[in-house]
């Protein structure tokens, strides 16, 4: 028996978006981390 | 063994997500908190004030989101609520809730990393109340769900205050007082238009638990309440002319409308024509809380 899923192209299409999505923002939040690490250091330092 | 075909085989887009997070609430979170910010003595760093507001903005999202996990089986049976993403079978329920969690935790930890402990605990505290003491216990078991729930609707301009100078003062401290005792008439008055779908849903709401007659007066003395007391920041030097002029006649026009609702048969299954004053109290009171910030955020950029 063929147990793997099908997925309509509907469904294959709404997947890669949502990985996209996932990709884009894991990609922001490194840009994020990257930006606030700056910013701290042109303040002064990186403590709070 | 884990069921691919409910994680894979389904067309939810970006767009199902993104309303979990409830962008309406987000939206009012970030305009409010952008204040708080701006508002706040200091020089500020830009950087920094965007990624506080933005840790606030994914807070309040991973909070709707647990939200609409925690109240799908309710959501389905209100007009209001059945078109949510969950109910209508577009996300499987656990992804909700996995967002939710997912968010919260990056969320404060963003705003640790910008804004400093403070910040990052109330942040916290923030989305633990609304998820857990408002949505879990309150919602359905008391009338004074939304009175209490809604400190976690107040709090934005606060945390973004503690955001920016690490501490917290008395202005800001009005500011969630403001947004607290608006939160009640503001709901009310839409609960009176919709309260037989809270009844069909047995969520004690005040029109379905008092009565239509005492949430209409619940309201006024709310307006009551809510009118001197947006007045408040102008004693302390927060706002200046335009905020004294804006909180006044918005102050007056707010209990004008309220003593309406009190006086009307709205919510009685009376018709549109009776209901009217409570769907004008409910989009004006949109309208007053907008304008007072509003008036705050202008007087600091001009």
């Amino acid at each position: 028996m063929d147990e793997s899923v099908k997925l309509t192209p509907e469904q294959e299409k709404a997947r890669k978006q949502r990985n996209l999505l996932i990709g884009l923002s894991v990609a922001a939040f490194v840009a994020l981390v990257f930006l606030i690490t700056l910013s701290k250091l042109a303040n002064g330092g990186i403590a709070p | 063994m884990v069921d691919l075909s409910v994680t894979e085989a389904r067309t939810a887009t970006a767009a199902d997500y993104f309303a979990l997070l409830k962008p309406r609430v987000m939206s009012l979170v970030v305009f409010t908190a952008l204040v708080g910010y701006v508002a706040a003595p200091g020089a500020g760093d830009w950087v920094l004030g965007f990624a506080s507001i933005l840790a606030l903005a994914l807070g309040a999202g991973a909070s709707g989101a647990l939200n609409m996990w925690y109240d799908a089986d309710i959501d389905a049976l209100m007009s209001r609520t059945k078109a949510r993403p969950i109910p209508s079978g577009r996300v499987p329920k656990e992804e909700a809730l996995t967002l939710g969690v997912a968010l919260s935790i990056f969320s404060v930890l963003t705003m640790q990393l910008a804004a400093g402990p403070l910040a990052a605990a109330l942040l916290a505290f923030t989305i633990v109340f609304y998820a857990v003491v408002y949505t879990m216990w309150l919602k359905r078991s008391t009338a004074q769900n939304i009175v209490i729930g809604g400190l976690a609707g107040a709090l934005p301009p606060a945390i973004a205050w503690a955001a920016k100078t690490g501490s917290l003062s008395l202005e800001p401290l009005i500011l969630v007082a403001i947004i607290f005792f608006w939160t009640p008439p503001h709901f009310w008055s839409l609960s009176l238009l919709t309260r037989r779908d809270y009844a069909a849903a047995d969520v004690p709401m005040l029109p379905v638990t008092a009565g239509a007659r005492a949430t209409r007066l619940s309201i006024f003395v709310y307006a009551l309440i809510v009118a001197p007391l947006a007045f408040a920041p102008v004693l302390t030097g927060l706002g200046h002319t335009i905020y004294a002029a804006t909180s006044s006649l918005g102050g007056l026009a707010f209990v004008a409308l309220a003593a309406r609702v009190a006086f009307s048969r709205a919510g009685e299954d009376m018709g549109a024509k009776a209901d009217a004053p409570a769907r004008r109290m409910f989009a004006y009171s949109i309208l007053y809380l907008f304008a007072l910030f509003a008036a705050l955020l202008i007087e600091r950029l001009v």
